[in-house]
């Protein structure tokens, strides 16, 4: 099997399109789009949301109430969104599903995003940001000089679990007629073409774990070293401050 | 100079944190507040630079109310340092300290510059510079929230007991090395703390509060040990105030016995020959007291030398116009009963006795003052 999934991979006619399918180059730029409309329009929201409500330390109902939207079942509300939506648009274009998608992912990537900037915000320390605010800071330059650099590890944490989430879940596209890489998931599992079927799945986790680890590394040169530990000499005094991690959800 | 008119806070919630202070924080001097826990020296210390807002009364920042100056220009103005010091964790040390300076415009050249200054300041190895907060030990790191506050030089500095989390070794570093500092700046500091000795010890007047934010005493150290106003501050002082009191007064005229002594290189013969009552005092080349020889202890194994290894250097060495205190406690700390008295220059001038130490004390407490 392993074997099988290997050759349809490598097998170039897969990659490319012909004028019955669409091939896997395609599929994956489809995917990466529809992913990347849906993170970035999430982010955002969520961002200055989150920055907002762990700033003001107001409406932080609002974190709860984002993180109940996690408990939605994604195809469910696919299908709902479509049938409401869809009807409206019919005609040439396909914008009568992506709209769908899109708020599908959209709900599914804004959740941690914002929790993860609350948590960010509300996690530096507040002997920091009551010095910042003693030496004569701003509300605006703590927010931006203080808070939002402080906040970064976590958002980025935020933004990553996001990504893969949508990812993953941007296979539903292919539930309603849609592109994407989830295509050769329900095909495959159509036409019982199991090599196929996995290959997408492969396909998906491997753009997934890319998306990751680029972002990782965005992470690595935005982050302050003071932040992420990684100092540069390798004596580390003694340290008396005390940093809480908060997981991402 | 920093002026309190009765000066009220009142939190939306009912307390009262603070009714009605007058206090006077004059130029150039260290005024501590100190007090129980929640009697609202915090309070009273944030409503100058309007961290919290008075609910009456007003606060003169030389002759200004604080109340119609923007808050952030008016704490730009002021240095402020708290407890955990409150670095900013994203920030190299240099950049923490370069951080008012940068805000009031000053170019990074000339503000990393300064903050290189500062880091020596306070007692930081350049090194440091380059470092997060992170990589500090408390200590480390309250020093840099102190040259922070330096950075602008702001002519007044708020200090929430910005020593008290850090050991007691470490505190006493840096209240030494804040008084040298200060001798040298003359900034107007308002300094809280919870501590009586370190207010005792740093204030060049205190302004003990009781709960509820009420000024019980304001006077010097010295007043304060000798001449408590009322139980709560007696109590509120200590039980061994007439001892500390002493610290505060300067000996004069210490009349000093004569000693034999001899020095480092001396042959032990010659040591048991000037000794008194099996005991003789021993100088460096510079004449500096090193140590008591107890003839008992014998020569050291190696011939008819002194051994440095058997010396007493438990005593301490008081100077000569030094405190009663220091006075005192080098004849009671000498392993002779006689107390160790060095010149101004550390050279040995005499010793004396904790009784005639004593009396002296006495004479003077009878002298009419
Ligand atoms: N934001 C607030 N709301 C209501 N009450 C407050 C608030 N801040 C302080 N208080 C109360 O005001 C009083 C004075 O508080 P403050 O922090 O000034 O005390 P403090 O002398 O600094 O005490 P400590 O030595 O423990 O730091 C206390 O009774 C405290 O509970
Ligand atoms: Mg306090």
């Amino acid at each position: 099997m392993i074997g099988q999934v290997f050759s349809w991979l490598t097998d170039s006619a897969h990659w490319t399109d012909t004028p019955i399918d669409t091939g896997i180059a395609t599929q994956l730029l489809a995917h990466i789009r529809f992913s990347l409309i849906a993170v970035g329009i999430a982010a955002a929201i969520a961002l200055p949301l989150g920055l907002l409500i762990g700033h003001t330390r107001r409406a932080t109902f609002l974190v709860a109430g984002a993180n109940a939207l996690r408990s939605l079942p994604s195809v469910g509300l696919l299908v709902l969104l479509t049938v409401l939506i869809a009807p409206h648009f019919y005609g040439r274009t396909d914008i009568g599903y992506v709209i769908p998608t899109e708020i599908v992912l959209v709900l599914l990537a804004v959740p941690p995003i914002l929790s993860n900037t609350y948590a960010g915000v509300d996690n530096v320390s507040p002997a920091v940001t009551d010095a910042a605010k003693g030496m004569g800071m701003t509300e605006r330059q703590i927010l931006f000089g203080v808070e939002l650099p402080c906040s970064l590890p976590l958002i980025f944490s935020g933004l990553r679990s996001a990504t893969l989430q949508v990812i993953a879940t941007a296979t539903i596209a292919s539930f309603v007629p849609l592109g994407g890489l989830g295509r050769f998931i329900y095909d495959g599992l159509q036409q019982q073409d199991y090599p196929q079927m996995i290959s997408g799945g492969v396909l998906v986790a491997a753009l997934a774990m890319a998306a990751d680890l680029l972002l990782a590394l965005i992470q690595r040169s935005v982050v302050s070293r003071g932040l992420s530990g990684r100092f540069s000499r390798a004596v580390v005094v003694t340290s008396t401050s005390e940093r809480t991690e908060v997981e991402a959800g | 100079m920093i002026r309190f008119e009765s000066a009220t806070k009142q939190y939306p919630d009912g307390t009262l944190a603070v009714d009605a202070l007058d206090l006077v924080a004059p130029s150039g001097q260290i005024t501590v507040l100190v007090g129980p826990s929640g009697c609202g020296k915090t309070t009273s210390l944030r409503m100058i630079n309007r961290m919290i807002d008075a609910t009456s009364g007003r606060i003169l920042l030389d002759d200004q109310d604080v109340a119609s100056v923007d808050p952030a220009r008016l704490r730009r103005g002021i240095g402020y340092v708290i407890q955990h010091a409150g670095l900013f964790p994203h920030r190299t040390i240099i950049d923490n300290i370069a951080s008012v300076p940068l805000m009031l415009g000053r170019s990074k050249k000339e503000a990393r510059a300064g903050a290189m200054e500062l880091l020596e300041r306070v007692g930081l190895d350049p090194r440091f510079a380059q470092r997060y907060p992170a990589q500090l030990s408390g200590g480390q790191q309250q020093r840099v929230g102190v040259a922070r506050a330096l950075a602008a030089d702001p002519p007044v500095m708020l200090m929430d007991e910005p020593f008290s989390a850090v050991d007691p070794v470490v505190r006493e570093q840096l209240q030494d090395e804040f008084l040298r500092l200060q001798s040298d700046l003359g900034k107007t500091i308002v300094f809280v703390t919870h501590d009586i000795d370190e207010a005792i010890k740093l204030g060049d007047q205190v302004a003990v509060l009781r709960v509820g934010g009420r000024l019980a005493q304001m006077a010097t150290p010295a007043e304060l040990l000798s001449n408590p106003v009322d139980d709560f501050v007696a109590n509120f002082v200590g039980r061994d105030r007439g001892y500390r009191a002493l610290g505060f007064e300067s000996v004069t005229a210490l009349p000093l016995e004569s000693e034999p002594t001899v020095s480092l290189d001396s042959s032990f013969t010659a040591a048991e020959k000037a000794a008194v009552d099996g005991w003789v005092l021993v100088l460096d080349g510079e004449r500096r007291p090193q140590g008591w020889l107890a003839v008992a202890d014998g020569p050291s194994a190696t011939g008819d030398t002194i051994s440095t290894a058997t010396l007493r250097r438990g005593g301490t060495v008081a100077e000569r116009d030094g405190t009663y205190r220091a006075v005192l406690d080098a004849a009671l700390s000498s392993p002779t009963g006689r107390g160790v008295i060095v010149g101004p220059d550390g050279t040995f001038a005499g010793t004396i006795n904790a009784s005639r130490v004593v009396a002296l004390i006495e004479a003077r407490a009878e002298a009419p003052r």
